[in-house]
């Protein structure tokens, strides 16, 4: 394998084993900001509990994401060189602003998150997981932008040898060494066409993720008979976020697409197969794409793709036939992983929905009654669809964009480092994959003893700080 | 002063808080296996335990600040150090996660092993950051594209490995002082007994580094020669370094603390003081050094992150100060410990 095939790998496997982690500390940042929040209206120990336990869960989650996250920063300096220097003017700020503005809180705040129960009241306490889950959603937001900057770029122009040039002035390789990209606009940059409808996006399919694990947990436990009042109460918080998130994913969801179909019209034809430009452009919610002859074979539904992107039937989409073979991203990863997505985003809301009846119904935790036992059963692997979904989603945008880094800027190929050779890419790749296995094995390993140990039980701890419950008697 | 050179010293001023902070980190780290017990073990994991976190993230930012500020040397440098920054991941990936895996099994074995891997991981990533900085100090071969132009080997030469081995030291010595401040009881008169012959064995190696750098890299010292007044910074580096077995005998731990950090800021202003328009010095053809001003971003750009710092930076100083506030005093082990 050349250098460009093992550096695009490495990069793909170490950002999407980093991304294992965010979401769930994402989305249960948020799961204990409401588990703490109601602790302090109620004060009933129970809410107590759960914020310690799913606490514990957060910091070793978080642990991960923080050993496996500082990679991804360096290397784009070490494995894509060429890019670093044509983006750093843009790029690099985002980055920074992340550090500063995320990055430090989340850590800082994380101790006593983590450690300060005994020495912060419960308001500040309480401050501080609101400024951890407000970290983590900041560093989404930085990160996010600068990859949206590089979908859709905007606020900025292209500089060779010091010059400006006009947008679509051919770039050759020889301009290499001497182009950069130069920042006009910093509002344009941070607000450029795709970034909010896609930081919505990530966001809420991250609260997903989050509270599809307290769901899972939490129907495991109940399935077992174990921790009831706790796994109750937990599986209602959980679905209160699963609700709002699977719905909400719709909503941006669609906006993004409708994004994608402005902008990245390449993109959306490989997304949905589309091979002849044509209005009143079919939608396929399943199928297999023969790229040979140009094709999509599978059921389709007549005019949906235009109905959905435009609002009307004669909207006319790109198909992949006016678009270059060069310029075209492959189509059928970036097809298979969109509709996966799509497919996990429905079984999302369908099992929320359901969740949501059983509570209204007050069956929610009723063992005994045939529907709440099958949706528990359910529940328990509904872990992992989120996560599935945050990966899908993330190949598609990502796939999607090839064969720019930069759209209509800067190719992936060109983007490598010119002094790295296959030989150390291989070496670094093999290396990340042994530790990364063994990280995965072992943390794993941990949350299943974590959770086969469950939270403290009422009657033999409050786990309540003494100072808290002297506070309280006063 | 100009935004080339503000960003200049910015860069360094997080570098050297990444020295200041993980820096005692690390030499915890490189100290972990000289207490056996296993309780002693948690104390030493604890002392750094709500704050490694925090203080890992100057290098992250550092990092970032490089990219925009710089993005040709960030470019050059990372990529030309390629196995050397894979071998600093993965040591601060197993640094890390021996620290949050290590105190969730009671098992000695289990234990034992993290133990060892967060010894390896510290030491390992405190020499390749000082071998990195030799490297940086001496000077790397750059062709006319600013790219790098030697292997991995050539960048192990005596004077970068002199240099690594003086960072080890003196993280080790910086993490003892503030172990010092950190324990109390048996274990505080354990650490006392490693300060003193540390704090001689960093002036051996920093001694030896200084006369090497005389020697050989004499560029590093001619600004001294031009700004006679700048010697000053040399004057305080001593008393600095003189004042840490003063404080240590006189039982003020915070004050031998911060003395050992004002020790890394010093080091650090000589560091940029001596390299200073240099971010990379092309040898043998310094015509293709990288410099704060042939390698910076665009002039609006750092005007944005001056911006950005402007704001960010008093937030950011006021709740690490109050988080290290909250955590002040001895290690005192509870249920939430590592």
């Amino acid at each position: 394998m050349n250098v460009e095939m093992l550096s695009r790998l490495q990069f793909a496997f170490t950002a999407a084993f980093h991304y294992l982690y965010p979401p769930l500390s994402i989305g249960l940042g948020i799961v204990l900001v409401m588990m703490e929040g109601m602790w302090l209206r109620t004060r009933h120990p129970l809410f107590h509990n759960m914020a310690r336990f799913w606490t514990r869960i957060f910091g070793l989650i978080f642990g991960l994401g923080v050993a496996t996250g500082i990679v991804l920063e360096f290397e784009f300096g070490t494995n894509w060189a060429t890019y670093s220097r044509f983006v750093g003017d843009i790029f690099g700020s985002a980055l920074a602003a992340e550090g500063i503005f995320a990055f430090f809180l989340e850590s800082g705040f994380l101790a006593i998150l983590l450690f300060g129960w005994d020495k912060v009241g419960p308001k500040l306490h309480f401050f501080a997981t609101c400024m951890v889950a407000l970290g983590a959603h900041f560093s989404a937001v930085w990160i996010i932008v600068a990859n949206s900057w590089q979908q859709t770029p905007a606020g900025s122009h292209l500089e060779i040898g010091g010059q400006a040039v006009p947008l679509g002035h051919a770039f050759v390789s020889a301009d290499l060494g001497r182009a950069r990209m130069v920042i006009d606009d910093f509002w344009g940059v941070v607000f450029n066409p795709s970034s909010m409808d896609r930081l919505s996006h990530t966001l809420v399919a991250a609260w997903s993720a989050g509270a599809f694990l307290v769901i899972s947990v939490a129907a495991f436990y109940l399935l077992r008979r174990r921790h009831v009042a706790f796994a109750a109460s937990s599986l209602k918080f959980g679905l209160v976020l699963a609700l709002a998130a699977s719905l909400l994913s719709l909503v941006t969801g669609h906006r993004s697409a409708g994004g994608v179909a402005r902008n990245q019209p390449s993109k959306l034809a490989a997304m949905e197969g589309i091979w002849q430009t044509e209005a009143a452009a079919p939608l396929h919610p399943f199928g297999w794409v023969d790229t040979a002859h140009g094709r999509t074979a599978g059921p389709k539904i007549p005019a949906g793709l235009s109905l959905l992107v435009a609002g009307r039937r004669d909207h006319v989409v790109t198909g992949l036939d006016d678009i270059a073979p060069d310029l075209r991203p492959p189509v059928q990863a970036t097809f298979q992983c969109f509709h996966l997505m799509v497919a996990i985003g429905f079984a999302l809301i369908a099992l929320s929905l359901w969740g949501g009846w059983l509570w209204w119904r007050g069956k929610l935790a009723d063992t005994e009654c045939f529907l709440t036992r099958w949706f528990l059963r359910f529940a328990v692997p509904s872990v992992l669809l989120p996560q599935l979904g945050n990966q899908a989603g993330w190949f598609t945008a990502e796939i999607g964009r090839q064969p720019w880094i930069v759209w209509g800027y800067l190719r992936t190929s060109d983007g490598l480092s010119a002094v790295v050779k296959a030989h150390q890419v291989l070496t670094s790749l093999i290396g990340f994959g042994l530790i990364y296995l063994l990280l995965l094995v072992l943390f794993l390993f941990l949350l299943n003893r974590k959770i086969q140990h469950g939270p403290e039980t009422l009657e033999e701890s409050h786990e309540l700080p003494d100072n808290w419950l002297k506070q309280q008697r006063a | 002063m100009d935004y080339n050179l503000l960003w200049f010293v910015l860069v360094g001023v997080l570098f050297a808080g990444y020295a200041m902070l993980d820096g005692f980190d690390l030499g915890v780290g490189a100290l972990i296996l000289r207490v056996k017990d296993d309780d002693e073990r948690r104390v030493l994991y604890n002392a750094i335990g709500p704050v490694w976190d925090g203080n890992e993230v100057w290098l992250v930012t550092g990092g970032g600040a490089l990219f925009a500020a710089f993005p040709p040397v960030y470019a050059t440098v990372f990529s030309g150090f390629y196995l050397a920054f894979m071998l600093l991941l993965f040591a601060l990936i197993f640094r890390a996660v021996a620290i949050e895996f290590r105190s969730k099994e009671p098992w000695l074995w289990w234990r034992r092993w993290w133990d060892r891997g967060f010894f390896a991981g510290s030491t390992t990533a405190a020499l390749l950051i000082g071998v990195a900085m030799g490297n940086i100090v001496w000077g790397i071969p750059l062709d006319a594209r600013g790219e790098f132009a030697g292997t991995f080997f050539s960048l192990l030469h005596p004077y970068a490995l002199l240099m690594g081995v003086t960072t080890v030291v003196l993280f080790m010595m910086h993490g003892a002082i503030y172990l010092h401040m950190k324990t109390e009881g048996p274990l505080q008169a354990r650490v006392r007994e490693w300060i003193n012959p540390l704090i001689i064995a960093f002036i051996v190696c920093y001694s030896l580094t200084t006369l090497a750098t005389l020697l050989y890299v004499p560029r590093m010292t001619q600004i001294l020669r031009e700004q006679p007044a700048l010697f000053a910074v040399v004057v305080l580096l001593v008393l600095a370094i003189a004042n840490l077995p003063r404080e240590i005998h006189r039982g003020r731990d915070g004050a031998a603390f911060l003395s050992s950090c004002a020790t890394m800021l010093l080091l650090m202003a000589l560091f940029g003081l001596g390299m200073f328009p240099h971010m990379v010095y092309s040898v043998p053809d310094p015509a293709h050094s990288l410099t704060a001003y042939n390698a910076s971003s665009t002039e609006k750009t750092l005007k944005i992150m001056t911006l950005i710092a402007a704001i960010g930076a008093p937030i950011v100083l006021a709740y690490t100060t109050t988080v290290y506030y909250i955590f002040r005093g001895k290690v005192k082990i509870g249920k939430d410990s590592y």
